[in-house]
């Protein structure tokens, strides 16, 4: 699904990546750890087209992406959580913020009704549509700001840090919706015990490259190939 | 902070079609503005107390906000009567009063009341978002409308943030004085906002980007045109000509 090819990448003239090479094939589903200003957030973004590399190439769904416009197309089927949920929700209310991606995939609006009180029950958040968007708890934004994502039925999900800061209840809500799924993802995370829960395959960022840290070999899982 | 204080309410100009009341306060603000008489803007007040009468909104809210209004107001009072030419009324020292001078403060008084009320009492009984919705709906240029949209959502974000930082300030001591120290904090303090702001707005954009925004928005709730909506847009053009016939 994903494919990043001898990736380069500079910011403010100090390199972060060089020649990294990274995939997701469908089932995957691996953590990526690593200090901060490693360049976790940064790769996240590459993979999105909000981050231009310097060189290499980016192939999603099998097509190789490089104008914005071919970012486009695809970002509907890799769902991108934001660290800062606050970035993420911008409308008044749940219900408004939960259906702006499926109205601009082109639901109808019973349709988007339809997505938005399913995600929202998906995640125990039922009869939350009319709450306003900046009175949420911390823990509920981020909630809310998963399903936003979740309701564009995305095949594949990138989470940046979607437990930090999150009380214990709550986490465990994120790592139960995630374990319950069949979703393909990439988590960014810090914290060990989510990791160990949610994912296969262990990686991090070092001297500019993608790094094998712990693979999990139990029998019938699928084996990620890097 | 509460923008909406208003909004919450449940009257007969709650349920207004905000398309209705946005063009019943334009209407009427332009013909108030353009006035010049008197007695027709004192008559023109009947229309947003009236208005404010039937959204049933707290008096003492209100009365609040007109205070912040009626302030800088104030300074045309302090000004205007002494240097306007006309017909002196009485002199303090060598100072000289003049008549036109009072009744122009008290015109401009009454015009910017008249028009804030209405504003009050037509726009501040609607949610931002469905004003928004509204505006959109009339054909206002969609930057335009995303433009007060964002400004809305945001200011509280900014808002937080400013207090987030004047708490991290205090706790080292910090205490607002006459002096080098205290400009160069409030200027940092207003720097740091407008970086943060700068970022943030990037990141809102990246976000939506990723959720297949292309520079539309799609609108869940449609307003109708009800009864009252004609009621009010055939009472504020009656009222309208008829200030203009005064």
């Amino acid at each position: 699904m994903i494919r990043l090819k001898d990736i380069g990448f500079r910011y403010n003239s100090r390199p972060i990546f060089t020649g990294l090479n990274f995939r997701v094939s469908p089932g995957d589903r691996i953590g990526l750890v690593g200090p901060n200003g490693s360049g976790k957030t940064t790769l996240a973004q590459i993979i999105m087209g909000l981050l231009i590399p310097d060189s290499g190439e980016i192939e999603l769904f099998g097509k190789v992406r490089k104008t914005e416009s071919d970012f486009a197309e695809v970002r509907g089927r890799i769902g991108f959580l934001f660290q800062d949920s606050e970035d993420q929700l911008f409308c008044p209310t749940v219900l408004e913020d939960v259906a702006f991606g499926p109205l601009n995939l082109g639901k109808s609006k019973e349709e988007a009704r339809a997505i938005v009180s399913a995600t929202l029950a998906s995640l125990n958040l039922e009869g939350f549509e009319e709450r306003i968007t900046y009175q949420l708890s911390g823990g509920e934004k981020r909630l809310v700001s998963l399903a936003t994502v979740l309701a564009m039925s995305p095949e594949v999900l990138i989470l940046d840090e979607p437990t930090s800061g999150l009380d214990e209840s709550t986490t465990e809500r994120i790592v139960q919706r995630l374990t319950d799924s069949s979703l393909s993802y990439v988590l960014i995370s810090h914290d060990r015990d989510v990791v160990e829960r949610t994912t296969d395959i262990v990686i991090t960022i070092r001297d500019g490259r993608i790094v094998l840290v712990k693979e999990k070999s139990e029998q019938g899982r699928h084996q990620p190939s890097l | 902070m509460h923008i909406e204080e208003f909004a919450t309410g449940d009257s007969p100009i709650h349920r207004l079609d905000p398309r209705t009341k946005i063009i019943a306060a334009i209407v009427f603000s332009v013909v108030v503005a353009l006035n010049h008489s008197l007695s027709a803007t004192a008559a023109a007040m009947v229309f947003p107390v009236a208005v404010i009468a039937v959204a049933r909104i707290s008096i003492t809210k209100l009365l609040r906000r007109l205070i912040l209004v009626n302030g800088l107001i104030l300074f045309l009072w302090c000004v205007l009567p002494f240097t306007f030419p006309g017909e002196p009324l009485y002199s303090i020292g060598p100072l000289e009063i003049h008549r036109e001078g009072v009744l122009y403060a008290l015109l401009l008084t009454l015009k910017s009341n008249a028009i804030i009320l209405a504003m009050i009492g037509l726009l501040g009984t609607s949610s931002v978002f469905s004003l928004v919705h509204a505006l959109s709906h009339m054909g206002v240029p969609d930057k335009l409308v995303h433009l007060f949209f964002f400004c809305f959502r945001y200011v509280h974000v900014i808002h937080d943030e400013y207090r987030r930082l004047v708490r991290a300030m205090k706790i080292r001591s910090f205490k607002p004085g006459t002096n080098l120290h205290t400009y160069r904090t409030y200027a940092y303090l207003m720097g740091m906002l407008l970086v943060r702001s700068f970022d943030r707005s990037e990141r809102i954009v990246a976000a939506m980007k990723c959720r297949g925004f292309r520079g539309r928005f799609y609108i869940l709730h449609h307003h109708e045109m009800k009864k009252s909506d004609y009621l009010l847009a055939g009472c504020s053009g009656l009222f309208a000509a008829l200030l203009l016939v005064l």
